[in-house]
């Protein structure tokens, strides 16, 4: 049973016609064409083999990635029979972390910008949009930052920048947002544990 | 037979999380569908020709009047008298070493005979490829010691994999040590199936699970009479169609079931 | 979590209450039916049934936010019936001290009570000292005022009749739980508690918890094996998040977050550092300046020196006494005070309360970043039906981020284990790991300041900020070091007793907190992860070690978990005073000859019946046992019931106060109450389903949204009879705050609860859907619904309990 690769995570059904399916679309063919002779136990066998941990609950399920060497793109994810908690077990969301890579056409694949009073999306490279942003932080702290409250006290913060962050990034990732909020100056600092 | 296997499924252990749903699509590359919420969380609400395998979902009351959820993964039952086998005009249909029920694909006609013929109606058709499509236990798995995606992927031991005698054992300790209306499902009918169930509850509590799945006789007649012969004598073709019409008359499976899903009593 | 998943199998019986852990921590429940295999009960008790309860020996429903009320019962019935560990309750709790006779509770309040200002004065919520500062006890715990005592008379009101006219439970449900669960005040048993949002989620959110924690001091529950105070975390790296403090209150390392009035290091070394006189008190946060100044160092690096203060005036400062979580954003935003918002990693517009007024203040907004690796309905709010973007200024920057197997690092998850996961692949397009964004954002803006000056700039320029592999980008090992900590200097260290001298060399990483130092010689970013390194730079977060000598599952050998691989905490309460493990069959840690065996113990102290050495076993708290009178807390030391913001009471049955008496309410237009309001007759609770996470990125992916295609709205069959709605038709569920359309899900599932003598309906729907995808969706966000409140404690918002109307659509 071998269903066309094209095919393969898209919806079939009526589905709207918004998303550009098309332009996010997957292309699969030199790992097609590479794979094609191989079965998927032989191409598991052979490929580069690494672990990650869920990024669903918080249970720290480990799930075996399979990526094609020639390709560098990952092609099967499974539990991982040695982690001691899950013991390769996965639930729905876990088992289906596959769904979340490059294969899936509606990750987002370029900076988007939206202008004010604008209705569309604009596609923006790295270097104009840090630019921007560094700017607008910089413009509003420069303008609103205070050293000291209305009691006197010295508190050097900026109020008019908040940051809501994520429970769904590595520590490493939740320590540097952690001390730049502070480095900014800012107190209206929150995230996912509250919700 | 060089290794008969059986996959135990132990609804009194599933939590209907849907791993094995998943996995099972994450494996074999099986697409999503548009679906609706039916009023139920069984979704799709069969089957389908990418949905190899599901989690039945039912409402039931006790005798006590309280509520009980039943949850049943549905799929292949890899029968060892497999109608679908036996009906297959082309060979695509074919027990594997492990007694599993498997398929060449490229065999595979789209003559729909299977899924009259499966008392489990588990087999569907792709319009798309024109191909029947189905469970196979992960059979390239098998073949390298691996258990099945589904299996694999299970957090509770609901499903399990093992040596056909082994598996029945623990399936009959298992509905004994739950006691009641315990039981085990696969192992007296159609000269075994592949895959046993332990079912908490007695087999016609649960919804499109048939009591005394057999295969019809004229299966039977097919496979050791005529179809020796139609492949003699006429095309594979001909023949899917002539066996649908003899043993069913002029009428189309549903490729697309719809049932109200899963919350009725 | 004080213990860990696997740790669930050693249960005697657990409870699930505030918590729905088979649809949302599946692979808990391998180990929760292995200890039900071992003949464990499994007690479910939640408004709904769930695929959890049809894994459980009991399912037992209770009207949302009610859980007090059910577990104060449960206080009282193991009072009553003499079924609490005693030994443990004496010894290793605050049973016994004495409370300040000037403390009191009446009607609801306890003493200290500032009717205007909604909070309390707390000085009278304390335990009596002798003179040299030592707590006074009573070991009988029979002196009226010991902490015994006072609980048992505080829970004389919990009796079976009234908490079941509360909580709609039935009173032979209520003793068939009270004495399943009490039994595990037995010596050698152990009950564990699994809770999560649904505990969190109301405005007694902490004090839900805090009641659970009484229970488990009571039956000796806490620090054992198969025991403990379990918090499922929903999201993956909810612990990590926390500990590193993404969070307005605290620095990593749950440090507190310096305020207006300490402006000063030693200022702020002298409040929050802890003091006791008691010899057998470990009082572990004495080292509280060590890490403090350690975390300095790691912050500003070289910049940080004790002639600056190792730069603690460049940290913000709060105001004393006010409040900075995501609701008060709100509140502040949607009054036009907020300019620009980070939303990393999160849909805002779908996952916070009172949708309304969260997509208004979006749109106040002068700009926003959202970081996302689809797109949602927070990063697209100006386009969301109904809105007019050309009235909309704001300037939106949507920044494609890295999914997680596409970058390297650590996740902490709920049983403070930490693992390191590997990149499998490089992201898609432009896409990066949120750790590139922040480091080259952060770049850009430290340029700008450089070039530019501006505003402070010494608190953005001095950030110790090079955490870059050759490739110039985001290193995760680099900074994981630097949050484990190294030696800034050599440091030479002897040994008191042996006069060993121990050499360490500047750089080295420090294998344990306990090297700590106050003086700028150590840095350490986060304390509680010092010790995920060993001195040679070994990462122990990904180790794969299988063995597991107990045999109770601690797999010590298996990545690391804080603090120092303690895979349970508190464990030397699963002691005797002599070291004796309470249940032998279940050796988590023994005293034998001179030291600890078994899991990695709080401390190398002996027990505390070495009167001149022995040490009690609650290390972190000042006095060094488990607080069954608990003075933190902001609405009181003992936990009581009160109704949520909205319920079907206009009279809370217990006491005159209904709503609990610290919490303040918002005042905006678009905070509306409707409370005991026939207009709005239904209890509604939210949730998540096991195919979606959260806010609903699971909803772009076609496997997941098939199973669980559109927002649905669960109702039990008669409710749904009364009303005339079918099966699988679309109906409105509407709140004073908004409305929505959704499926109906009409459910055997749900039943209706006898109130005070009342019907009254629950229904339920889950939170994860949104307008935006998929496109065909309604715009059936449930927390249109919610209000916007939350516990005063921690400010999580009250999602899991206010009323509403349902109608045919």
């Amino acid at each position: 049973m071998k269903i066309s690769r094209r095919r393969f995570l898209s919806m079939s059904g009526a589905i709207g016609s918004g998303v550009a399916l098309s332009s996010l679309g997957l292309d699969l063919t030199a790992l097609k064409a590479h794979a094609a002779e191989l079965n998927k136990t032989d191409q598991v066998r052979m490929a580069r083999q690494s672990t990650t941990i869920c990024c669903y609950c918080s249970v720290g399920c480990s799930l075996i990635c399979s990526t094609d060497k020639m390709t560098g793109k990952i092609f099967n994810i499974e539990g991982d029979p040695d982690h001691p908690i899950n013991e390769g077990s996965l639930c729905a969301k876990g088992a289906g972390l596959f769904g979340m890579t490059e294969v899936n056409q509606h990750r987002l694949r370029k900076v988007l910008y939206r202008a004010p009073k604008s209705n569309k999306w604009e596609e923006k490279d790295w270097d104009w949009s840090l630019k921007r942003i560094a700017r607008l932080v910089k413009d509003t702290r420069d303008k609103d930052f205070i050293t000291h409250n209305e009691k006197g006290e010295l508190v050097n913060r900026v109020e008019s920048i908040a940051h809501y962050g994520t429970s769904n990034i590595n520590n490493e990732e939740c320590w540097t947002l952690s001390v730049a909020c502070r480095a900014m100056g800012l107190i209206n600092i929150d995230h996912q544990a509250r919700v | 037979m060089k290794k008969e296997l059986v996959k135990l499924i132990d609804l009194s252990r599933c939590t209907a999380c849907r791993g094995c749903q998943v996995a099972c699509k994450q494996w074999n590359e099986l697409p999503a569908k548009r679906t609706r919420n039916l009023g139920s969380y069984q979704n799709p609400p069969d089957l389908q020709w990418n949905t190899w395998t599901l989690i039945r979902f039912q409402e039931h009351e006790k005798k006590d009047g309280k509520v009980n959820w039943l949850f049943r993964k549905d799929g292949c039952m890899h029968c060892t008298d497999a109608a679908c086998i036996k009906v297959c005009p082309t060979g695509a249909l074919y027990h594997t070493e492990f007694g599993s029920v498997s398929m060449h694909a490229d065999k595979c006609i789209g003559c729909k005979a299977c899924i009259t013929a499966c008392p489990f109606s588990v087999p569907k058709y792709d319009p798309e490829t024109n191909k029947i499509a189905k469970c196979d236990l992960c059979y390239t798995r098998l073949q390298v010691n691996q258990p099945p995606a589904c299996v694999l992927s299970c957090p509770t031991g609901a499903l399990q994999i093992g040596a056909k005698d082994a598996m029945i054992k623990k399936a009959y300790a298992r509905a004994a040590e739950l006691g009641g209306d315990a039981n085990v499902y696969g192992d007296k009918f159609v000269n075994g199936t592949h895959v046993v169930y332990v079912l908490p509850e007695r087999a016609d509590v649960y919804d499109h699970l048939p009591v005394d799945p057999k295969v019809p006789l004229e299966m039977i007649i097919w496979k050791d009479v005529l179809k020796p012969a139609a492949l003699l004598t006429a095309g594979a073709v001909v023949a899917g169609c002539f066996l649908h019409y003899i043993t069913h008359g002029p009428k189309t499976p549903d490729d697309e079931t719809t049932c109200e899903g899963g919350n009725k009593s | 979590m004080t213990n860990h998943y696997i740790d669930l199998k050693n249960s005697d019986c657990i409870l699930i209450m505030g918590s729905n852990a088979a649809e949302n921590h599946p692979i808990a429940f391998k180990w929760i039916l292995r200890a039900k295999d071992r003949g464990a009960k499994i007690i479910h008790v939640d408004p709904r049934y769930t695929r959890t309860s049809a894994r459980c020996d009991y399912h037992v429903p209770l009207r949302s936010g009610t859980d007090i009320a059910f577990l104060g019962g449960m206080i009282k019935h193991i009072i009553d019936n003499n079924m609490i560990q005693e030994e443990y309750v004496k010894y290793y709790t605050n049973a016994s001290q004495i409370v300040n006779p000037d403390f009191s509770f009446k009607d609801g309040l306890f003493s200290g009570y500032n009717a205007e200002k909604r909070s309390y004065k707390k000085d009278t919520w304390t335990t009596m000292k002798d003179e040299a500062g030592i707590p006074i006890r009573d070991y009988t715990l029979q002196d009226p005022h010991c902490v015994y005592q006072m609980l048992k008379k505080h829970y004389d009101r919990y009796t079976l009749d009234m908490v079941s006219s509360i909580t709609g439970v039935s009173k032979e449900d209520l003793l068939l739980v009270y004495n399943e669960y009490g039994a595990t005040g037995a010596k050698d048993k152990a009950g564990t508690e699994c809770y999560a949002l649904g505990w969190t989620h109301h405005t007694v959110g902490s004090q839900n918890i805090r009641a659970m924690s009484i229970i488990q001091l009571l039956l000796g529950n806490m620090g054992v094996c198969g025991g403990g105070i379990n918090a499922l975390r929903g999201e993956p790296n909810v612990q990590g998040s926390t500990d590193h403090a993404i969070l307005y209150n605290i620095l990593p390392g749950y440090l507190k977050m310096p305020s207006g009035p300490v402006d000063t290091l030693a200022k702020y070394i002298e409040k929050y550092t802890p003091k006791s006189t008691d010899p057998q008190s470990v009082n572990w946060y004495q080292n509280y300046p060590k890490y403090t100044v350690s975390f300095l160092k790691a912050i500003w690096g070289d910049k940080a020196t004790a002639e600056n203060e190792f730069g603690y005036s460049w940290l913000p400062k709060l105001d004393d006494g006010k409040h900075y979580s995501i609701l008060h954003t709100y509140d502040a935003m949607y009054a036009g005070k907020i300019k620009g918002f980070f939303a990393y990693g999160s849909n805002v517009a779908v996952s916070s309360p009172n949708s309304t007024k969260v997509r208004r203040s979006l749109e106040k907004l002068k700009w926003m970043v959202n970081v996302n690796i689809f797109d949602n309905e927070t990063a697209s709010f100006w386009k969301a039906p109904g809105v007019d973007s050309n009235a909309i200024d704001t300037e939106v920057f949507l920044l494609p981020a890295a999914a997680s197997m596409e970058k390297e690092g650590s996740q902490s998850n709920s049983g403070r284990l930490v693992q390191w996961r590997y990149k499998a692949a490089n992201p898609p397009g432009d896409a990066w790991a949120d750790g590139d964004i922040t480091m080259k954002l952060m770049d850009t803006l430290r340029e700008l300041y450089k070039k530019e000056g501006g505003a402070f700039p010494e608190q953005i320029l001095n950030l110790k900020w090079d955490y870059r592999d050759a490739s110039g980008k985001f290193d995760a090992l680099k900074v994981s070091k630097q949050i484990n900590g190294h030696y800034t200097q050599d440091v030479t260290i002897i040994d008191p007793v042996t006069g060993a001298k121990e050499e360490n060399k500047k750089g080295e990483t420090v294998p344990t907190f306990a090297k700590l130092m106050a003086d700028g010689s150590t840095s350490s970013g986060n304390w509680v992860m010092a010790g995920s390194f060993d001195q040679k730079g070994l990462n122990k977060m990904a180790k794969r070690g299988k063995e597991d000598p107990t045999g109770l599952g601690l797999y010590p050998e298996w990545a690391f978990a804080w603090p120092l691989n303690r895979r349970i905490i508190y464990n030397r309460a699963s002691c005797d005073l002599e070291g004796k493990p309470y249940n032998p069959n279940m050796k988590l840690l023994e005293w034998v000859g001179d030291k600890w065996v078994g899991d990695v113990p709080d401390g190398p102290a002996p027990p505390m019946a070495n009167k001149e050495k022995g040490k009690m076993p609650f290390i972190m708290k000042v006095d060094g046992v488990g607080a069954i009178f608990g003075p933190g807390m902001v609405e009181g030391p003992f936990p009581e019931h009160y109704e949520p913001l909205e319920g079907p009471l206009a009279k809370n049955l217990m006491s005159g106060q209904s709503l609990n008496p610290a919490v303040t309410p918002f005042k905006s237009d678009l905070d509306k109450v409707a409370n005991a309001d026939s207009k709005y007759p239904f209890v509604c609770t939210t949730y998540s389903a096991t195919e979606h996470w959260c806010s609903g990125f699971t909803r772009w992916q076609p496997w997941l949204l098939e199973m669980m295609p559109e927002a649905y709205l669960e109702i039990g069959e008669k409710l749904a009879k009364s009303l005339g709605i079918k099966n699988g038709e679309t109906i409105k569920v509407a709140s004073i705050r908004g409305e929505l359309k959704c499926v109906a899900m009409v459910t055997k599932r749900l039943v209706p609860f006898q109130i005070d003598g009342k019907t009254v309906h629950e229904v339920g729907m889950p939170f994860n859907y949104g307008w935006r995808f998929p496109e065909d969706a309604t715009d059936a966000s449930a927390n249109y619904l919610t209000p916007s409140i939350g516990c005063p404690n921690t400010f999580c918002p009250e999602y899991k309990a206010f009323m509403v109307n349902v109608s045919k659509a």
